[in-house]
């Protein structure tokens, strides 16, 4: 034990499932439990929306939620929720040197103003005029800055004041991978005390569900949970909305303002396989031996996605160790994109702050784990590209 | 022999090898002769047609083999020629590089001409089910993979052979210096040796230009082009959308020693503050940038007065350019008024998530050849800021150490000490 130790002291969390660490316990906790979904609004695909959520809990200013498309509320808000959680938000001495870094992709495009120009497209061939003509009467000015990939983090320092710094990483579910690692690597290092780290992803919107169809990635016809899809229709990839913030603070400091510990940030290891070469097998059993992985039982908490070719590789490379108890919970909750590992990260902190483990969430793939974790292992193997895992460990 | 750890025990930081490109050129040599005899490279639009639009006029790349072929195809072609003249520099292997990649990049999103043509290749349905139902039968990743965040520093990655897994990053206009920050970073915790960080921008696009038109950012003075980008001029009017990419081989002193590297600059501070007060506007006081520049001057062990020469942020925005000069005058108090503070933007316009890393390069560069940049279009003095802006012509002087400041949209705000020699 180590005072520049990385402990986590925050957790906020909005899923299908419902917001908060209490709710998504209860119904991940219930055996048998059966995910939200909705199969109407994007069919073919199906989708784990968002719950009726009051914005005003954690935006208070009706303006600043005008400021904001869904994506970003819904980052702030669960951000909002671990700064709760943490006993910062309110805290000006806390939150104006606390940092921040964001996964994040991108926001949402206005739909109505898109689908109009594609429809004029049919009958122009200056198509660029019309673009021009289009985009400068009928964009609303301030989208830009609602949809902007830096400005979650900006909205977050404007609503809840985070301003000790401010970082964006991009790149799907290796953003919030990275995201996490460089948190950890600040406060190992004694250059943060306490680091506001997570993302969000809102699945409810067409040029969402297109940044995975293009690759053809998504699943269609009837909802399987996260291991059965191989084979099936479609990609694999059943999506979700959600958003999940950590505080992670320097041991002494958590203890110095006498705060809850949910759990320890064990080692977090992350890599690009190159993929087109067929190193994804070896890359995960690389990052696996890297994590240091404790002798005996292991809860496992996998963010695989569904995508077929990396769960069938990240199956594959769990399977192989038996002392791993593995969780996919992405069936349950959908895909996240970024907000995939810091969700898991959380998921496996409440293990151990709770003392116990998750019951199987598909019968047919995962094993029973009884018992109080110790350590516990969270993965985000990125359904195109990127690869991480951490360990979290009773703190 | 120099100090190889710095004020605080860590590691300090060389720069050992530097890439730019924007419209005045590619290369630090075409760069540098454009930008110190005061040429811009601001022109006329002429990618796409300017009918509608408000702003006709950029700093755009537009001589590169991709320069039409999309914002992602672009900012990957910008990064890989400046990185390659970095490490080509830095005389380290360009296809093995062996130490992280930062990469700066803007936001992607599936480009208008592909969205065009692929909701334009059948007649079913329409809207979006028509779009993600195409989608879903192409065969190959190329337009996937433009919108994918991750893509451009995958490719960056391979090409150069970084290790590990890339980090991208936006701070809106801070992003430059933020990819060098987290090199920097990376290098005093001991995780690595060496660093490449590349700030690159190719995203000029009608949409991008009309967003930021939309918001009256812009410069509208398109009859001069080349005189539209004046900061802390009276008339200024805006700043002026452009594209490039800079990039810099970091390197911890010792071990570019070690190897008998050319050291370039060392990288002395880093310093950020966010903005909580508005997503375009600064916090009237200024705040959050003196903020930053006292914490890169703090980082680097340095105090105001040791600062000789400040690269400015000068996007020639009312705003920017007003706030800047309250948080300088702040710091640096009465001293500001003699000191040079110079915009390169009066030049190249604003690169966006490339600035950072540009002006980074042109900042190492001016204390190399001991010749201060100027800010062109000064005709017109804004009597409400005095400051040595360093006006029309270049200054040969004598410059030991810079601050380069980044200040972006969404308040966050990134500050660089740069000095010539290690101490």
């Amino acid at each position: 034990m180590n005072s520049h130790d990385v402990v986590i002291t925050g957790i906020g969390l909005v899923s299908s499932l419902g917001e908060g660490p209490d709710a998504h316990w209860q119904k991940l906790t219930q055996p048998g439990f059966q995910p939200v979904l909705d199969a109407e609004r994007f069919a073919p695909y199906t989708i784990h929306p968002l719950p009726e959520i009051d914005w005003n809990l954690q935006i208070a200013k009706r303006g600043d939620q005008r400021q904001m498309e869904t994506w970003q509320r819904l980052g702030t808000y669960a951000a909002g929720l671990a700064l709760d959680d943490a006993g910062i938000k309110g805290n000006d001495e806390l939150s104006t040197t606390m940092d921040m870094v964001v996964a994040a992709g991108g926001g949402e495009r206005d739909e109505a103003v898109d689908a109009a120009i594609l429809a004029a497209s049919e009958s122009r061939n200056d198509r660029d005029v019309l673009l021009n003509e289009k985009l400068t009467t009928e964009l609303r000015p301030t989208l830009f800055l609602a949809q902007l990939s830096n400005l979650l983090a900006g909205n977050i320092s404007i609503v809840h004041k985070v301003t000790g710094s401010s970082r964006t990483f991009m790149g799907e579910e290796g953003a919030g991978v990275s995201a996490v690692e460089t948190a950890a690597a600040r406060i190992r290092s004694g250059q943060s005390t306490h680091v506001l780290v997570g993302g969000a992803f809102q699945t409810e919107h067409s040029d969402m569900l297109l940044g995975y169809e293009l690759a053809g990635y998504l699943h269609r016809g009837p909802w399987k949970p996260v291991w059965q899809r191989q084979g099936g229709e479609g990609g694999g990839v059943v999506t979700g909305s959600g958003g999940a913030f950590l505080v992670l603070e320097q041991r002494e400091h958590a203890k110095s303002r006498g705060r809850r510990i949910y759990a320890e940030l064990g080692p977090i290891v992350s890599g690009r396989a190159r993929r087109r070469l067929s190193e994804l097998d070896a890359e995960i059993v690389a990052l696996l031996k890297q994590a240091e992985l404790p002798a005996g039982e292991l809860l496992t908490i996998s963010g695989a996605s569904g995508a077929h070719a990396a769960t069938a590789a990240e199956k594959a490379a769990l399977d192989a160790n038996p002392a791993l108890a593995v969780r996919g919970f992405s069936t349950l909750t959908g895909h996240m994109k970024e907000a995939q590992f810091p969700f898991a990260v959380a998921l496996a902190a409440m293990a151990i702050d709770r003392k116990a483990g998750y019951p199987v969430f598909d019968a047919t793939a995962e094993k029973p784990f009884d018992g109080a974790p110790k350590t516990v292992l969270a993965t985000a193997i990125g359904y195109h590209q990127f690869e991480g895992m951490g360990l979290i460990k009773a703190a | 022999m120099a100090n190889l750890k710095d004020h605080m025990g860590r590691p300090v930081v060389a720069v050992t090898g530097i890439g730019v490109v924007t419209s005045l050129g590619v290369g630090k040599t075409d760069n540098w002769a454009a930008l110190t005899s005061g040429k811009s490279g601001i022109h006329p639009i002429t990618r796409f047609p300017v009918d509608h639009l408000n702003t006709r006029i950029s700093g755009m790349v537009d001589f590169l083999p991709s320069s039409s072929k999309g914002a992602s195809h672009l900012t990957y072609e910008l990064a890989e020629t400046a990185a390659q003249e970095a490490v080509s520099e830095a005389g380290l292997d360009s296809g093995d590089f062996g130490g992280p990649l930062f990469l700066a990049s803007p936001p992607v999103e599936l480009d208008w001409a592909d969205r065009f043509s692929l909701y334009n290749s059948d007649k079913k349905d329409g809207g979006s089910e028509r779009l993600l139902r195409v989608a879903r039968a192409l065969r190959e990743l190329d337009i996937f993979e433009t919108t994918q965040f991750g893509s451009i520093a995958d490719r960056l990655a391979d090409r150069f052979g970084t290790r590990g897994l890339p980090i991208t990053l936006s701070t809106a206009c801070a992003s430059g210096a933020t990819a060098i920050q987290l090199g920097v970073e990376a290098i005093r915790r001991g995780e690595c040796d060496k660093a490449l960080s590349i700030g690159a921008d190719g995203s000029a696009t009608a949409e991008a230009l009309i967003r930021f038109s939309l918001l009256s950012a812009l410069s509208t003075h398109n009859d001069i082009p080349e005189k539209a980008s004046k900061p802390f001029s009276k008339d200024r009017d805006g700043f002026v959308l452009a594209e490039g990419s800079g990039a810099l081989v970091l390197e911890s002193l010792e071990a570019a020693l070690a190897r008998g590297a050319t050291i370039l600059g060392i990288m002395s501070g880093c310093g950020e503050k966010a903005d909580d007060f508005h997503r375009t506007r600064s916090k009237p006081d200024a705040s959050p940038a003196i903020a930053a520049v006292r914490a890169a001057l703090a980082d680097a062990g340095m105090s105001e007065d040791e600062i000789e020469y400040v690269n400015a942020h000068g996007t020639s925005t009312p705003e920017n350019d007003k706030m800047e000069h309250l948080s300088l005058s702040t710091v640096f108090g009465e001293r500001i008024g003699s000191m040079p503070v110079s915009s390169n933007k009066s030049m190249i316009g604003h690169t966006l998530s490339a600035a950072g890393a540009v002006e980074a390069a042109f900042s190492l560069m001016t204390m190399r050849e001991s010749v201060i940049p100027p800010t062109i279009n000064y005709d017109n003095p804004d009597p409400a800021i005095v400051l040595d802006v360093v006006p029309n012509k270049k200054r040969n002087a004598e410059v030991r150490t810079v601050l380069s400041n980044s200040f972006g949209f969404g308040g966050q705000n990134t500050c660089l000490v740069m000095a010539r020699e290690p101490v």
